[in-house]
């Protein structure tokens, strides 16, 4: 049937069972939203006009996170497309499947500097998957399909589509085809032709799980470490939960594994790396067996490459090949989806126990934790998972506050846990408890930020507000850029350059001007009552903690340091 | 990077690289060596026996660990079919230079001639005050002859730039356990 572009983009968005789109309009992307109105289609897919299009990417990374979906996001050219980059890299760092659509300017104006024309699809190059510039109409269905499926097969991440604006006006046949026929057409046949024989999802390498099962007959001290992949492949959590309850040994987890082990669990050892607990990061380095499972070994978890889990075999399994060996040396790899590698082991893996490893493991003295008069980061999390008996989805923004929410937080399901580990967005935290939201609106969310991070982006606050998703906001506000200081307080002699943030607003304050409640806590009862005072109103409030400035986030083991060599406690 | 630097010296390495014939293509491979810091030294692009598929040839001076990442990230790529290090012992490389010399006499064209002939270059163009040749070799043969040629004035050089096939009957489409371990990754069902 012919069918005008912007029509056919609605179609194919429909196809995906797409619900939700975050953007922002602009002049060349005009006429895709006045498609949402011209046809209706905004009955069918709820746009949601956020104050900037950070935001939207965010938002639409956090609603892809949150629900395993993939998320989508619409801007327009030049800054418009710019502003997403940001959103773009966030998610392409933690694998996140978001389909951004950008309309660049028309093919007569292109390459001329034309009024807010940028080279988006040069700029996204290094920071999605794959990325298109569609030139022609008839070439629009074809290369929605293929990004979508792109976007949320293998090791998910970000596609971008960048549309001519000419395009936007010209018509081509479509016709109706379920997702499960895509890969029977078009370039995506073309392309599956190419890379596997068959279109069922390849099965990982049996002599290597073998090679595994054989390894772990030898092993006395193994460890499981634990990545995002296991949260970003579907259904891999119960396996990975019959995996290392069968290998009965201790699991450490990285910030973006959060949820697959949960937090209460007694083989759980807590985060590893640079803020990772004692029992991780000792587990680390004297195992002699580490299976790690959907984790790339990065700076941040392997602090000193070299040195990391030295006495150890360490087998990667890992989707994607170009990870191995990348960060560290291993032994052994396997190849394959995190949920069938998982079931295959589990097949053959007798039941295990290592007694005196995991008594060793589980003796290392941990942080102790402060009780005094003042308001203590531990406190407040421990309150948010009392009142929300645990079950509440913890968006981050970055720095101390997230890795305390990682260190306290017992996440219990994927999913639950949204932060940007990665690429270590400031600002992120906002935008993702929004996007959480809707895409789960009978979940609490919860959204952990700090003062520096919730000013870059507060101004979503208007969004929150209008389309009503109420997210409770807890700032864990010490006036000053807390990560930072930490270390400047550690290793640069005390000089607090440039991370004092005595200044403006009073959020409280901030929180009524855009029409949302606001409230002060400075102990953890005032915190408790009103964080259950914000539960029960399922209203968004910004709850305004103030923490001491000079509170650091233990342990910690500086970059480049062994993963033993703790600064701090 | 856990080996020292002395343990993993940077060497020349040759690299063959299938890939999607569209736009963009190009850039999004010769970023990865810009990334690392690595200059590309040679780079060839052409068309294969199936026209919606080129192949790109890349030689880069590097240590292994690094190529081996940039391969592997390389394989990662959509528009990217097959990649393979085409090792020296077990591989052709040729390329094609030419070269315009000032010759201004019939003396000095002959002896540019005589030159030509030993090194089997071919003479592409003539004229009264120049000499164009044409010479296909490995860099070593170029280089001789350029070493010659420096004498009567080079007036412009030009190389298409390596491009290399491995000997006997092996391809580079065969299929390795490595390969289809990468095409897990691709896979898009």
């Amino acid at each position: 049937m012919l069918m005008k572009s912007p029509q056919i983009l609605m179609e194919c968005l429909l196809e995906q069972g797409v619900d939700t789109v975050f953007g922002y309009p602009g002049g060349t992307i005009l006429n895709i939203y006045d498609e949402l109105e011209l046809h209706g289609y905004k009955n069918k897919i709820h746009h949601i006009l956020t104050a900037h299009e950070q935001g939207a990417s965010h938002a639409a990374d956090g609603y892809a996170r949150a629900t395993g979906k993939v998320g989508v996001c619409f801007a327009t050219s030049g800054p418009g497309a710019t502003n997403l980059t940001t959103g773009i890299a966030t998610a392409y760092m933690d694998s996140s499947p978001v389909v951004f659509i950008t309309v660049n300017v028309g093919e007569s104006l292109i390459g001329k500097d034309s009024f807010q024309e940028v080279d988006i699809t040069g700029i996204t190059m290094p920071i999605t998957k794959c990325n298109y510039l569609v030139r022609r109409a008839e070439d629009l269905a074809d290369v929605i399909r293929e990004a979508f499926a792109i976007a949320r097969s293998g090791r998910p991440g970000p596609v971008l589509i960048d549309i001519l604006k000419n395009v936007t006006y010209d018509s081509a046949d479509y016709e109706y085809l379920p997702v499960s026929e895509h890969g029977r057409h078009g370039r995506l046949a073309a392309m599956l032709r190419r890379s596997s024989h068959d279109l069922k999802t390849p099965e990982p390498d049996h002599g290597d799980i073998e090679k595994l099962l054989a390894l772990i007959e030898e092993a006395k001290k193994p460890l499981v470490l634990v990545g995002g992949g296991v949260i970003r492949s579907k259904g891999a959590v119960p396996e990975f939960r019959k995996f290392f309850e069968t290998l009965n040994a201790p699991v450490a987890s990285t910030i973006m594994g959060g949820g697959a082990c949960p937090g209460n669990h007694p083989l759980f050892t807590g985060m590893i790396g640079m803020h990772g607990s004692h029992a991780s990061n000792i587990a680390s380095s004297q195992c002699d067996l580490l299976i790690a499972i959907g984790c790339r070994f990065s700076d941040r978890v392997a602090t000193h490459p070299a040195t990391f889990a030295k006495q150890a075999k360490i087998v990667h399994i890992d989707i994607d090949r170009a990870e191995i060996d990348k960060n560290v040396q291993t032994y052994h790899h396997i190849i394959g989806d995190a949920r069938r590698v998982l079931q295959l082991l589990n097949e053959k893996l007798p039941q295990h126990d290592y007694p005196e490893w995991k008594e060793f493991v589980f003796s290392q003295k941990e942080v102790p934790l402060k009780k005094d008069d003042i308001l203590h980061p531990h406190e407040i999390l421990e309150a948010i998972s009392d009142v929300t008996d645990g079950q509440a989805i913890i968006a981050t923004d970055v720095g101390q506050h997230q890795m305390w929410s990682a260190q306290y937080y017992h996440f219990s399901r994927p999913g639950q846990l949204i932060t940007s580990g990665g690429f270590g967005t400031m600002g992120f935290g906002l935008g993702a408890a929004m996007g959480a939201k809707v895409g789960n609106p009978d979940q609490t969310v919860v959204l952990c930020t700090g003062d520096g991070c919730f000013r870059m982006n507060c101004h979503e606050l208007s969004t929150v507000q209008y389309y009503n998703i109420p997210v409770i906001i807890v700032i864990f506000d010490n006036h000053t850029l807390g990560m930072v200081r930490q270390w400047q307080h550690l290793i640069y002699g005390e000089r607090y350059s440039q991370t004092d943030l005595d200044r403006g607003p009073d959020f409280v304050k901030l929180a009524e001007a855009y029409g949302l409640h606001g409230a002060r806590a400075a102990n953890q009862a005032e915190f408790e009552v009103a964080f259950r005072k914000a539960v029960e109103s399922g209203e968004s409030w910004v709850i305004d903690c103030a923490i001491d400035k000079d509170a650091m986030v233990h342990p910690m083991v500086s970059g480049g340091a062994q993963a033993t060599d703790f600064l701090l406690d | 990077m856990t080996t020292k630097e002395s343990m993993n010296p940077v060497t020349r390495h040759t690299l063959s690289v299938l890939v999607e014939n569209a736009a963009g293509v190009l850039s999004q491979v010769s970023r990865l060596f810009s990334r690392k810091g690595y200059n590309i030294e040679s780079l060839a692009v052409g068309t294969t026996d199936d026209p919606t598929v080129s192949r790109i040839t890349i030689e880069v001076l590097a240590d292994n660990m690094s190529t081996e990442q940039i391969m592997n990230q390389l394989r990662k790529l959509f528009s990217v079919y097959s990649v393979q290090e085409l090792l020296p012992e077990r591989s052709i490389r040729r390329e094609l230079v030419m070269f315009k010399v000032k010759a201004e006499t019939h003396d000095i064209r002959n002896e540019i001639i005589q030159i030509a002939n030993i090194f089997r270059a071919s003479i592409i163009d003539v004229s009264l005050k120049s000499l164009t040749l044409a010479l296909i070799g490995d860099e070593d043969k170029a280089e001789a002859m350029q070493g010659l040629l420096d004498a009567f004035g080079i007036l412009e050089l030009v190389r298409t730039g390596m491009v290399a096939l491995e000997r006997g009957a092996y391809t580079i489409g065969d299929e390795t356990k490595e390969k289809t371990e990468f095409n897990l990754g691709k896979n898009v069902l």
